[in-house]
């Protein structure tokens, strides 16, 4: 236990009492800085403690103890260095802190870019060769840079095992970038609140070993070849954000549920009945505000140009099978 | 003049005034409501904190019983967001903000400057009223189900959420103005009312303390008003000022917010100081250790705190150069805490010190808000506050200072100054008793919070990982051995109403004004201005075995 209570200088890839994993190559830095800050509070907290229990017992009111009439009321030379040696340590540790800070925000040049989108309450990592997946994978020991925006409130992007967060802010692009040192899968939370599932928006960091990852990318991007079109469909209603607004269990949300829906009857805003067939689903994706179902906002984005034309007929075929 | 100091307003010490009390001047529900005495507006506002910090508490205890487990264990999430918000709010909002300076600086702070009110009693009576109705849109808030954004009211989640926000922030802004007004008149009190002989350096610390708070009441809370101000009018009528959907900057929202927050925190804390300053000496029996650098480390931080609220917001987005500015100024402000802590051990050097309650919460304050300034350090350094932020870690910090320092030392003055509020004494033995329980409670719920914070277990979590499960379950448990202490703490202070001893009027031996008066302080408190004498000179002061009270020795 004590032992695992002071290795913050090394060899704590499998965490400690106070910190997870270090599994990334700001984390030892920032493990270091913080068991420096640890081990001088603990002196100052042990001599606080100490003093006001020996001057306790020391100077308590008792019989056949007479105090002292005259007490010391000031010492300036004593005062004067207890102001000025804690404002010392402080300089230190706020020197220490943003020199690492400055090691860990900044980014090398030749990062591998990946696209960040969170939505309450989903992530949504997308590649440069425009696969969109709902983890984010990554090489090991490679500097990866992430530029992050938000579609809707405040979220922020936390991997403890990387002593690693940043706020993620709608309309503008916050970027953070890490290199990884485990192999294996790293929890990913939000630590923004944003609402009731806040708690849920939770993914995984998987780090794949060298070759590894330019295998999984090649196969992921591939699902819409490999997979058969409703579970392709899945795949997309699962990643790209479908299941934040439209329910499989028959309860409304934001939008309508998407159980039952194909090939049902459906009444429109302005009063029109239509079946929901293969074009209306379509248009609804392409163009959502031009026919929305009755008892609905006109929120939904248009996702023309986001999703390709296979992408769509997947979905299509997937929607189907919830009608079966 | 030449005897005022052993008693006026007609007290001779120990016995009460021919003309009875505060208590007995006056009759009837309104002659309370609508009196302009300023102890009667302390117990008002006693009252009014103590019932919002039952609630508040209810809140903590579900909250806490909710995290037993992963997943659902009394309520859905929608429910657990609301019960935070509600917690955090009215914990700020409606019991720590008012809490010292509203009920026991209205009671104290004139009767330590020998005056008989404060200098504007009708306006502290309004301010009274308006925390009233402040309070009472909090309670519209819950009755129309409560607000889900946490008590930060961060943009845009708060513009779009469809909870009863605008009915929360109304109160929270009119409570503003309540504190406003408490601010004002202290600052004129203690500029224009203050006895012959008390120069600024012969004053009170508490006293003090309660200067620098009203200084940060007056600045900062405007800033919030106008803040919540604009959230409502985007609310209600789309104005686009923090909403990025509207065109406007959420990050704006948050420098606004914690431009108040932050200092407010300091609003807090001051106070509390103060009250640890008077505990400390008067239970040393000895006079204070450095009582300069104590007053001016009140007014430091009062200045320094304006200057800090940039490092809520590191990991923001904000740029490097404002984290490093904000970074280095947020240390500065941990030094005149530091000087503070370590003038309070000096005092106890070579003192006569004596072991009652509220001497317990003075002890305990110095341990509590010690790691609760500690651990300050790990979240002003850039590097340590990136993994933290947003973390339990932060909670439990949090809890350390606002909780083990201000509700501690709170405890310690209300302690300290209720056989002086009431004429009664309270059980020393249950006194001491509900302190060591809420001390073990206390720890044992925000150690764990501390240890899974910065094992990365964020905060506002409705469910959490399996791995996290161990500390909820210690947290939850300290949270209950807490509620007890409080329950024990409320039965024996209620019972001490009734059955008490009658108080006499120094029954600690300190040497502040207010123990010149008879207790319960008459209705005028001094029939003539009591002759000023140093604050912090216990010489003298011997106790009368007859009274169980202290009184001063005449000098041979």
């Amino acid at each position: 236990m004590f032992e695992r209570l002071i290795a913050g200088a090394g060899g704590a890839s499998d965490g400690n009492v106070w910190m997870p994993p270090q599994s990334s190559t700001a984390a030892p830095a920032v493990d270091r800085l913080f068991y420096f800050i640890f081990w001088i509070s603990a002196f100052f907290f042990a001599l606080i403690v100490i003093l006001a229990i020996v001057f306790v017992i020391r100077y308590r009111k008792r019989a056949g103890r007479v105090a002292p009439v005259e007490v010391p009321t000031h010492n300036t030379p004593l005062e004067i260095a207890w102001t000025v040696i804690p404002l010392l340590i402080v300089f230190v540790i706020f020197y220490l802190g943003f020199k690492i800070f400055l090691d860990v925000v900044t980014p090398p040049k030749n990062a591998y870019e990946v696209q960040v989108t969170a939505q309450r309450w989903k992530w949504m990592f997308t590649y440069p060769n425009g696969h969109v997946d709902e983890n984010l994978h990554v090489p090991l020991d490679t500097p990866v840079l992430l530029v992050m925006t938000s579609e809707d409130v405040i979220h922020s992007f936390f991997v403890p095992d990387f002593r690693l967060k940043r706020d993620i802010v709608p309309g503008r692009y916050n970027k953070t970038w890490f290199r990884a040192t485990q192999e294996g899968a790293h929890d990913l939370m939000c630590a923004e609140y944003c609402g009731t599932s806040h708690s849920t928006m939770l993914a995984q960091v998987v780090v794949h070993p060298p070759g590894g990852f330019e295998k999984w990318l090649a196969e992921a991007s591939n699902f819409l070849a490999k997979l058969p079109p409703a579970e392709a469909g899945a795949q997309v209603f699962r990643t790209r954000g479908c299941a934040q607004c439209h329910s499989l269990d028959g309860k409304a949300n934001v939008g309508p549920t998407m159980q039952a829906v194909f090939g049902s009857s459906v009444s429109t805003r302005d009063g029109k009945r239509l079946v929901a067939d293969e074009n209306y689903i379509r248009e609804s994706i392409i163009d959502p505000q031009a026919r929305i179902v009755a008892g609905f906002d006109p929120v939904m984005p248009t996702y023309k140009g986001r999703l390709k034309d296979e992408e769509i007929t997947v979905l299509i075929a997937y929607i189907k099978t919830l009608s079966n | 003049m030449s005897d005022a100091a052993v008693g006026s307003g007609g007290a001779v010490l120990g016995t009460p005034p021919a003309g009875g009390n505060y208590l007995s001047h006056g009759h009837g529900l309104a002659s309370w409501l609508f009196t302009l005495d300023h102890k009667r507006i302390g117990v008002l506002y006693l009252i009014s904190i103590l019932i919002s910090f039952f609630l508040g508490g209810v809140f903590a205890m579900l909250i806490r019983t909710e995290l037993l487990t992963p997943g659902r264990t009394l309520m859905g999430p929608d429910t657990y967001n609301r019960m935070f918000t509600l917690h955090g709010a009215i914990m700020i909002f409606l019991f720590i903000i008012p809490g010292v300076p509203g009920a026991l600086g209205n009671f104290i702070l004139p009767i330590m400057l020998g005056a008989k009110d404060v200098a504007f009693p009708k306006l502290n009576l309004a301010s009274w009223w308006l925390y009233v109705i402040g309070s009472l849109f909090a309670i519209l808030s819950m009755v129309l189900g409560g607000a889900d954004t946490g008590w930060t009211f961060y943009t845009p989640y708060s513009v779009d959420s469809t909870s009863s926000v605008t009915a929360l922030t109304f109160g929270a802004f009119i409570l503003g103005f309540s504190s406003i007004f408490t601010g004002l008149n202290f600052i004129v009190t203690i500029h224009k009312l203050r006895p012959k002989g008390m120069t600024w350096f012969k004053m009170p610390l508490f006293l003090w303390s309660l200067y620098a708070t009203a200084i940060i009441q007056i600045l900062a809370t405007p800033v919030l008003g106008i803040t919540l101000l604009l959230l409502i009018v985007e609310r209600a009528f789309g104005v686009g000022i923090f909403d990025p959907a509207l065109g406007g900057d959420p990050v704006l929202f948050q420098h606004f917010f914690w431009f108040y927050s932050h200092p407010a925190v300091y609003i807090m804390i001051l106070p509390a100081m103060g009250i640890m300053s008077e505990l400390i000496s008067t239970f040393s029996h000895r006079t204070i250790f450095g009582y300069r650098f104590i007053a001016y480390s009140s007014i430091a931080i009062a200045v320094i705190s304006f200057l800090v609220w940039g490092h809520h917001m590191f990991v923001s987005g904000q740029s490097n150069l404002a984290n490093m500015v904000f970074s280095f100024l947020t240390f500065l402000v941990a030094i005149p805490s530091a000087i503070k802590v370590f003038n309070w051990l000096a005092t106890m050097y070579k003192g006569s010190i004596t072991l009652e309650t509220p001497m317990i919460y003075a002890l305990m304050f110095l341990a509590l808000f010690g790691i609760g300034g500690l651990t300050g350090l790990f979240l002003g350094a850039l590097a340590t506050d990136v993994h933290l932020s947003d973390t339990y870690f932060i909670v439990a910090h949090f809890h350390y200072t606002m909780m083990g320092g201000v509700v501690i030392a709170f405890l310690g003055g209300l302690h300290y100054w209720w056989p002086k509020m009431f004429g009664r004494m309270y059980s020393e033995r249950w006194g001491q008793i509900a302190a060591w329980l809420l001390f073990v409670g206390f720890n044992l719920t925000f150690i764990s919070q501390f240890l899974m914070g910065s094992k990365g277990m964020p905060r506002r979590y409705y469910t959490y990982l399996e791995r996290f499960q161990p500390y909820h379950e210690a947290s939850t448990i300290g949270g209950y051995i807490m509620a007890v202490a409080f329950i024990i703490m409320a039965v024996y202070l209620v019972d001490s109403l009734r059955r008490g001893r009658p108080a006499p009027a120094n029954p600690w031996g300190s040497a502040t004004l207010e123990w010149v008066c008879a207790s319960p302080p008459p209705h005028d408190n001094f029939a003539t201005t009591p002759q000023f004498t140093d604050p912090y000179d216990m010489r003298g002061l011997e106790l009368d075995p007859k009274t169980g009270g202290y009184v001063r020795r005449a000098e041979a």
